[in-house]
């Protein structure tokens, strides 16, 4: 038994900063996101080269054939450096949708284009977890109808997978006849988030996708928490650095206690969650009966101190904080968003409570 | 990332299942950090001769002597709590001195002091804080003067857990008065019954005397009974602290709590209906677990850790004050769930659980505050986790005084 990432994991962490270093200062962002939330393809092209965006594929599929944990590793990398690519959609929640549920024509079709980063996928899975506004996509003789809010991915990726109410999984194509594609606009312009309102669109049935959506909800929940765990650790960084620098009554104001602690606090509340998120990771493929529990363990508790370290982090700053000057604001909002999408805090701790048969 | 156990660790914790369910009857009555009863210091003996408790010290310490591996620590930790079993002895000098003697004491002490201590035959106090000297522990005042052999003792203790039972004290004394205040302390050992001893018994919020104040009049001590070097005691006393603060804050702990309250929450009604049927209770449990299970999983990455040699960096520095803070909560949301019944203490009709969520509420406070406080446990994470600026020292008082 061994709790600590692999030398390779270390390695492959490394990587993605050293990558996200070089390509993605906060300058590119900034510009990149100027006018509203796109995905950065040239980033998308150079993680292609590193292998990432096939991490999960299989090899036979021109994959790198990892696992959950190494694809929340790379999450976390990328939370850390706010980066506009929807690597949790295409690269994570699609592979594992197809793999999981599609034929072997509809692999063979989709994956070699992930993984060599040629094709964007965007993942419709919001309503499974909680429909606002009344959303929710039926089936019917392989015609889609209805309205799917908060699809995750490019908002130009060229092909899309729904849940739908009856519990199965479908593949639309960006250009079907009846699609209407409407970008919505969060706090947060370093993600895409579409709605989708479907008119009789034609779309391709996953035939085993009965048994996979609670299945893609548990990763997705934990890669969200990833980028949460990445972000939040770099503005405590940031918070750091800072207060090591600014200077007011002749002192850094990082030697003053009340900032130290405000420091250590969210220190104190962020290490332990990477023990939980390892495990959660680990948990999806290697102890299944843990699964879900765990992913909504680290989702809700990702959420809570996610928050607190970003308004934490923030008043550390202190007025600069709260400017875009710094571009603080990336991070606190990215967080923002994680902690909502795919069922905030309160409602995945409801969620834990019935998986433990507590209601 | 591998959590699966091999065949060889399935059978070991096979095997300790087995001994505890076939030894039921030597199970000691709970008891807390005083003189173990004869019942305890058997099963003492019995868990050490399988390697259940003072695993990895050398058995001509007294020890099991057997090598390192904290897949097996895991397990007998995990059987014992599964079953309800008590554990080996834990008080302040096996959990605190032993570990303290086999970093920094010589051959003859260890020989001498770690059998008796580990069987539960000696049982120690600490002699640390005093009146003056709490989170400035390096202030402390306590003087040992040189007298031929000797050192004379004088001065006060306080927070003194077993002072009142216990037969030795380990102990820190300024035996070197001109020395800067850090390297001016050494590290004592001595009898309780040494003559100019006076332990009177601190009683706190929860109604008991979990601590004592001890006061010293010219108590002799012969100068052979230190630890380390003379004027060292500030580096041993870390060793120590090093060791108390893994103590504190002990997942474990929480992971017991969680399940008792799981249960109370399940059987205990309001109005007719469970606790847990109240989703803000319910709700607040599931918070709890999530920082339960981290702790407990930041447990497992320290023992990893440790084993690998590594620096386990922040995810140490954050156990005490994370734990502790944690099983505070934890009995806050027991006394909350049970309400009315929940305030119950003292004997009372309609006592619950013996009155161990309003004890442990309170009880937990000084935890919170001792074995360096929450706001030194910030301090500690700022300066040597996050590489924090120290506070800056206060100019030098006029005339030299300390």
């Amino acid at each position: 038994m061994e709790f600590a990432l692999s030398e390779e994991q270390v390695m492959l962490q490394d990587s993605v900063e050293r990558l996200l270093n070089d390509q993605l200062p906060l300058d590119r962002v900034r510009e990149l996101v100027a006018d509203g939330p796109v995905h950065d393809a040239q980033l998308w092209q150079e993680l292609a080269a590193l292998g990432l965006c096939g991490l999960l594929i299989p090899e036979q599929y021109g994959g790198a054939g990892l696992g959950l944990l190494d694809a929340m590793l790379v999450q976390e990398i990328l939370g850390r450096h706010v980066a506009p690519v929807a690597f949790m959609s295409t690269s994570v929640l699609a592979p594992l949708a197809l793999l999981a549920a599609a034929t072997s024509d509809q692999k063979q079709n989709w994956l070699p284009r992930v993984a060599d980063g040629s094709l964007q996928v965007a993942v419709g899975l919001s309503e499974a977890s909680g429909a606002r506004d009344g959303a929710g996509v039926t089936a019917s003789d392989g015609k889609l109808n209805g309205r799917a809010l908060f699809v995750l991915g490019a908002a130009d990726a060229e092909l899309i997978l729904l849940c739908c109410r009856d519990g199965g999984l479908y593949a639309v194509h960006a250009d079907a006849v009846g699609l209407e594609r409407i970008a919505l606009r969060s706090i947060d312009d370093t993600q895409c988030l579409t709605e989708l309102n479907l008119d009789n669109v034609s779309a391709e049935e996953l035939p085993q996708g009965d048994d996979v959506i609670a299945s893609l909800l548990d990763a997705g929940r934990v890669l969200l928490a990833a980028d949460t765990l990445g972000a939040a650790q770099r503005m405590l960084e940031m918070a750091v650095s800072y207060s090591q620098e600014r200077k007011q009554f002749n002192r850094v104001v990082g030697s003053f206690q009340a900032v130290k602690h405000l420091c250590a606090e969210m220190a104190a509340e962020l290490e332990p969650c990477r023990s939980l998120l390892w495990y959660a990771a680990y948990a999806y493929e290697a102890v299944p009966e843990d699964a879900r529990l765990m992913a909504c363990h680290a989702k809700s508790q990702l959420g809570e101190v996610g928050r607190f370290v970003a308004r934490t982090a923030t008043e550390v700053h202190g007025g600069m904080g709260f400017t875009d000057l710094l571009g603080l604001h990336y991070w606190f909002k990215r967080i923002g968003l994680n902690r909502q999408l795919l069922g905030g805090p309160e409602r995945v701790r409801e969620e834990a409570a019935r998986v433990q048969g507590w209601i | 990332m591998d959590l699966a156990y091999s065949p060889v660790y399935q059978q070991f914790r096979e095997e300790v299942r087995h001994f505890l369910e076939s030894h039921r009857a030597d199970w000691p009555p709970r008891s807390s950090l005083g003189r173990p009863s004869a019942a305890a210091r058997k099963w003492q003996a019995m868990l050490i001769a399988q390697g259940y408790t003072a695993r990895t010290i050398p058995a001509q310490y007294g020890g099991h002597g057997g090598e390192p591996d904290i897949l097996k620590s895991r397990i007998i930790a995990e059987e014992f709590t599964r079953a309800g079993a008590p554990g080996g002895l834990a008080g302040q000098g096996v959990s605190m001195l032993v570990p303290t003697l086999l970093e920094m004491g010589t051959e003859e002490q260890k020989k001498h002091w770690i059998p008796k201590t580990l069987s539960g035959e000696v049982l120690w106090c600490q002699g640390y804080s005093e009146p003056g000297a709490g989170s400035d522990l390096a202030n402390l005042q306590t003087r040992g003067t040189e007298d031929g052999d000797d050192f004379v003792i004088n001065g006060q203790k306080i927070w003194t857990s077993t002072a009142h039972e216990a037969d030795m004290i380990f102990c820190l004394v300024r035996t070197e008065p001109d020395a800067p205040k850090h390297k001016g302390i050494s590290y004592l050992l001595f009898s309780m019954d040494t003559p100019g001893i006076e332990v009177r018994p601190l009683k706190t919020m929860t109604g008991h005397a979990e601590f004592n104040e001890v006061f010293f009049t010219d108590v002799r001590v012969p100068k052979t009974s230190i630890v380390g070097e003379r004027g060292q005691g500030w580096l041993v006393a870390n060793a120590t602290l090093k060791h108390e603060r893994g103590m504190l804050g002990d997942p474990n702990t929480a992971g017991t709590r969680l399940a008792a309250i799981v249960e109370l929450m399940r059987e205990e009604t309001v109005d007719g209906t469970t606790l847990m049927e109240n989703p803000l209770l319910r709700d607040r449990l599931v918070q709890l677990q999530s920082r339960v299970l981290s702790m407990q999983f930041n447990g497992l990455r320290l023992l990893t850790a440790q084993n690998a040699g590594t620096n386990p960096g922040i995810a140490r520095l954050i156990v005490k004050l994370q734990g502790c803070e944690l099983n505070h909560q934890l009995a806050a949301l027991a006394i909350d769930a049970l309400g009315e019944l929940g305030v119950l203490y003292n004997a009372s009709p309609r006592l619950r659980g013996k009155g161990v969520w309003q004890r442990s509420y309170m009880f937990d406070l000084g935890l919170i505050i001792g074995g360096g406080t929450a706001q030194i446990q910030k301090n500690i994470i700022a300066e040597r986790g996050l590489g924090m600026p120290r506070e800056p020292k206060p100019a030098p008082t006029p005339g030299g005084a300390r």
